[in-house]
């Protein structure tokens, strides 16, 4: 058994939420001095208590050996940030202890410190030491970093001056040179263009290949997963899951899906036909939407009247409402009945995005005889890519068909 | 490696922070260094005439007050030396305590991204800002030593304690600054009451006018403001004309002493929580 590098133990962080100050963030001096006035005057009635307490982490237990990387993931507000802000000993445990063997460089923000008057050369010194540098290691590294950054040619320029890239690019080329036995990174790779990412992350890759110890959180499973060997599931404060990554990341998607639905019972009636039920799944599996596999739209109606024509249409729409794009049966004679119109969505068509569906009936041509708007929510989600590169795929689609050649003339 | 892992093993643990507080100081004296260096650097950027802005200020205090106290009020100076040499003298210790005051207790506030993101004795930072006042007070000396060649008045030999009370003025200032800073993290009130603390200190402490002039019957009072003793000895030291200040010194070593511990005490019982309240 190797020696575990981090042990925590029953760890809890409180925090106080302050329901009076409402708004404000601040204590003022004045509401200390007004509550301690009217806690004088009525001290007998209590009333509701104006402070309520939240636990962001709670009765936390792991381990975490030399040399492993361990991926942290949770939805927001699952207490991954404090879990590392306290590793950082940026802020204090309620109760509980971590006892860490080793230096620890924390990483929770690209450029932390940098300032914009100082020129890149200074900044390199001054974000080197803030993330526990010396000023021997820095001058030792200084061209490397310099040379993983690429602005060479900007050093003495004020960084208020670069482009928001080269910004990142310098700030994340420091903290890559850091040596220490324990590296704590939080979304790091959410900046930079996709370039710079496939590098970070392989800088990253290098450093736990050094025996290192990465904790590493991140919304970005593919990063997770290529990045980590053992991961930690966070739930409200608590740990849901923890072992072998692959493991944790489904049981994180499964928490996810079960937000979004895959049956909708719909149950309108208009103009003879009533609106049943929408069902999604993948090869026959509900609730599955891998962007790999088929997706297969089933939507259940029954008719009461007669129509020259009927076709069903589904709208796929992005996050600010416009149709990404719209498909349709074929307008067909439609008796009284029960039916399942269904529509085959090929593997490789949807982006790892979260899609709304609109549902509309049309009769005989141009008749509008239902119109379901945002009647459900489906998020795509990847299981693998090969290659290097583990950024977002961007577009609203992500149509793998098409077809490419090479040919050497 | 098993060298580095027994040198940096740390237990995190509530209220433990503290125990190797001072040990930590000293693992961050290079972040120290350079937090001064960026603030003195960053401190006249964008500004025309730069780092003159620190003679100039001190210079167009003392004339003011020279013509105010001594040609309008008709007070009198302290022995030979001229007016303007005496307010001098006063002025660098007082501008060194006003600005680390209302420097340091900014600190904090301006570096909030630093205190989120990452660990560092939080002491750094207001001490840093207290360094960079004392480079305004050696380059404001630089030009008391000018004046003294212009109106050809020698130093007393006393000059050779004049550490002594920079020592003290360091010491007062870095208490007083560590407590306010504290507070201003907490209550913002701070932000409006420490500029008018450093108004209303100027015109409580002998600058414009000699500690002679103050009635007997309030010299007690008067002497709990612990930059007396210092203005009172630097004056001595500079000018050497006036008696030593034995009472109204021993009474600002007192009150500065008080005020030290309790700065770095109410600074390290609320430093843990400065991440989560700012």
């Amino acid at each position: 058994m190797p020696d575990s590098i981090i042990t925590v133990k029953d760890l809890s962080k409180k925090f106080i939420i302050n329901h009076e100050t409402g708004g404000g963030r601040y204590t003022a001096l004045r509401d200390v001095i007004a509550n301690s006035v009217k806690g004088m005057i009525r001290k007998r009635k209590s009333a509701v208590p104006a402070t309520e307490e939240f636990w962001a982490l709670k009765d936390l237990n792991f381990e975490i050996n030399q040399g492993d990387r361990v991926g942290i993931i949770g939805r927001n507000g699952a207490g991954k940030s404090t879990l590392l802000k306290i590793l950082s000993r940026i802020t204090e445990p309620t109760s509980g202890s971590i006892r860490i063997n080793g230096r620890v460089a924390s990483l929770l923000e690209v450029g932390t410190g940098f300032h914009p008057e100082l020129t890149g050369n200074e900044n390199i010194y001054l974000n080197g030491a803030i993330l526990g540098m010396s000023r021997a290691e820095i001058k030792r590294k200084f061209d490397e970093i310099v040379a993983f950054a690429e602005v060479e040619k900007f050093l003495d320029t004020p960084v208020k001056r670069y482009s928001s890239g080269m910004y990142v690019r310098l700030a994340f080329a420091v903290a890559a040179h850091l040596e220490p036995e324990i590296l704590v990174v939080d979304e790091v790779l959410a900046v930079g263009d996709a370039e710079f990412q496939k590098k970070c992350l392989g800088k990253m890759q290098d450093v736990s290949g050094e025996g290192r110890t990465v904790i590493f959180v991140s919304h970005n499973m593919l990063a997770v997963k290529s990045l980590c060997s053992t991961g930690i599931l966070l739930n409200k404060g608590r740990i849901e899951k923890a072992g072998a990554i692959e493991d944790v990341i489904y049981s994180y998607m499964a928490n996810t899906k079960s937000s979004i639905k895959s049956f909708v019972a719909i149950n309108k009636e208009a103009n003879g036909i009533d609106m049943k039920s929408l069902t999604i799944s993948d090869n026959g599996v509900v609730g599955n939407f891998s962007i790999e596999d088929e997706l297969l739209f089933e939507i259940r109606l029954t008719g009461s009247r007669e129509y020259d024509l009927i076709n069903v249409n589904l709208f796929f729409k992005g996050n600010d409402d416009s149709i990404i794009f719209a498909t349709c049966s074929s307008p067909e004679k439609f008796f009284p009945g029960d039916y399942v119109f269904a529509c085959r969505i090929p593997a490789n068509t949807l982006n790892d995005i979260i899609y709304t569906i609109d549902l509309m009936v049309v009769g005989n041509g141009s008749a509008v005889l239902h119109q379901l708007k945002d009647i459900v929510f489906i998020e795509g989600v990847e299981k693998k890519r090969d290659g290097a590169w583990m950024g977002k795929f961007p577009g609203m689609i992500r149509p793998l068909y098409y077809e490419w050649t090479k040919k050497h003339n | 490696m098993a060298d580095s892992k027994s040198k940096y093993s740390v237990l995190i643990e509530p209220g433990l922070a503290g125990k190797n507080y001072w040990n930590d100081l000293w693992r961050y004296r290079e972040l120290f260094y350079i937090l001064s260096w960026r603030d003195i650097k960053v401190r006249y950027k964008q500004t025309v005439i730069g780092a003159a802005w620190s003679i100039v200020r001190p210079l167009l205090t003392m004339i003011v007050f020279t013509v105010v106290f001594s040609k309008v009020a008709k007070l009198p100076s302290e022995g030979s030396a001229p007016y303007s040499i005496l307010v001098f003298a006063a002025l660098l210790p007082w501008q060194f305590f006003a600005n680390s005051l209302s420097e340091a207790s900014n600190s904090l506030l301006g570096n909030t991204n630093l205190i989120t993101k990452v660990y560092f004795p939080r002491m750094i930072l207001p001490a840093s800002s207290v360094i960079t006042s004392f480079v305004d007070f050696a380059i404001s000396f630089g030009l008391l030593a000018l004046m003294m060649l212009f109106y050809q008045y020698m130093p007393s030999w006393q000059i050779v304690f004049l550490p002594f009370f920079l020592i003290l003025a360091f010491a007062a200032s870095f208490g007083i600054s560590l407590y306010l800073t504290a507070l201003n993290v907490k209550y913002r009130d701070f932000r409006y009451i420490i500029p008018f603390v450093v108004q209303f200190g100027l015109y409580i402490s002998p600058v414009g006018f000699s500690s002679s002039i103050v009635p007997e019957k309030w010299k007690l009072l008067y002497s709990c403001n612990p930059m007396v003793g210092v203005i009172d000895g630097f004056r001595w030291c500079l000018l050497g004309e006036t008696n030593f200040p034995t009472s109204t010194l021993l009474m600002s070593c007192l009150v500065t002493l008080v005020f030290l511990v309790m700065g770095i005490w109410y600074f390290r019982a609320t430093e843990k929580s400065f991440a989560d309240n700012i």
